[in-house]
């Protein structure tokens, strides 16, 4: 059975995208076929952050005009051939595409994959709609910040509005040093205020950037994050997976560099 | 919310600050509203029985989608702990 999946968030800027790669490279790792579909058209990202940038030929907006067929425009990962993208348009704007022209290519594409996982651009305008047309379930990605929550509970609204069923929320950049000082809000915390289902932490961990940096996947590493992604993709298959342990122990040297670095 | 912490910590500060305000913005109703509802809630409830207001808290709370109809349902949530009863001479 497959599943036309939305990733959104409201709010830029924290990790949509990131999380898009990795949850669908994650999930094409665990042997389903899915397409990633990049739908923030003007500002393409998901290309770049999989390192397929230079591979590109045809995009969302080319397939929707009918410029190209669906197959011409999917572009194969490098590491796993059950994943391809559908890259979006970088000089055209959100309004190329209606809700209904989306609807009816992931309609198309549910034919073909497993999953179809749609990176939803930020905000909750034209592109917001695109993205959540076609879409059966959500993955609301937040941080534990004021801004970023407040956005994801009023597109968690927007959601239920649109009779989207499950929404659940990936809890993005969480520093377990900070939450025990009480300097940030921690997972209970967000699931209090939010009242949806978590389905996912990720600690804020720098082998994310790294790993974009380089295009690579950081998804089933042995990275924290990369586990943590992991265990997002299990859960979405409908596994029942333990919540990861994030706070890690710091090594003495690590803890003592710490302390000189303070001056 | 099971303990309280020695002094307030910037994450309570920013639970705290997003629950009042998710509250009113869910039910798009403005905070100083709530905070009226709030008042008049414990003007009432103080008349029959001895109330912690300090630790007084409403909300509205979203709760899981009906099966049937598939609406999310809103609901107001009031924790009102009872220090104790007025005692009978003091009900007029």
């Amino acid at each position: 059975m497959s599943e036309v999946i939305v990733i959104t968030s409201g709010k830029g800027g924290v990790g949509k995208t990131t999380a898009s790669a990795n949850i669908g490279t994650g999930l094409a790792q665990l042997g389903n076929k899915v397409v990633l579909i990049d739908t923030d058209i003007g500002l393409r990202n998901l290309d770049v952050v999989l390192g397929l940038e230079n591979r590109i030929v045809y995009n969302l907006v080319d397939v929707v005009e009918g410029n190209c067929r669906i197959k011409q425009a999917l572009i194969k990962d490098k590491n796993y051939p059950n994943l391809v993208l559908l890259p979006s348009a970088q000089t055209r704007d959100k309004s190329a595409v209606t809700p209904e022209q989306m609807k009816k290519l992931t309609d198309e594409l549910r034919e073909e994959f497993d999953y179809v996982l749609l990176d939803c651009p930020a905000g909750i305008e034209q592109g917001f709609k695109n993205a959540i047309a076609g879409a059966d379930r959500a993955v609301v990605v937040t941080t534990p910040e004021v801004s970023a929550i407040r956005d994801a509970d009023r597109i968690i609204g927007l959601l239920e509005a649109a009779q989207i069923q499950p929404i659940d929320l990936v809890l993005n950049r969480i520093r377990m040093d900070m939450v025990k000082r009480g300097d940030m809000m921690s997972i209970d915390d967000v699931m209090d205020i939010l009242s949806v289902n978590i389905i996912g932490a990720i600690p804020d961990d720098e082998n994310v950037v790294i790993a974009t940096n380089n295009g690579d996947s950081l998804v089933g590493g042995n990275t924290l994050a990369g586990q943590a992604f992991l265990n997002i993709s299990r859960r979405i298959m409908g596994e029942h997976v333990e919540m990861l342990n994030l706070d890690v122990k710091t090594g003495f040297l690590k803890k003592l560099g710490a302390i000189f670095s303070k001056k | 919310m099971s303990h309280t912490p020695k002094k307030q910590t910037s994450g309570t500060i920013a639970k705290d600050r997003l629950k009042l305000l998710l509250i009113s913005e869910r039910v798009d109703c403005s905070p100083e509203v709530m905070e009226r509802m709030k008042d008049d809630m414990i003007q009432v409830i103080s008349k029959y029985m001895l109330v912690d207001t300090g630790e007084f808290d409403i909300r509205i709370t979203k709760e899981k989608t009906d099966e049937q109809t598939g609406e999310g349902r809103q609901s107001l949530y009031a924790n009102i702990p009872i220090k104790g009863k007025k005692t009978s001479s003091s009900l007029s």
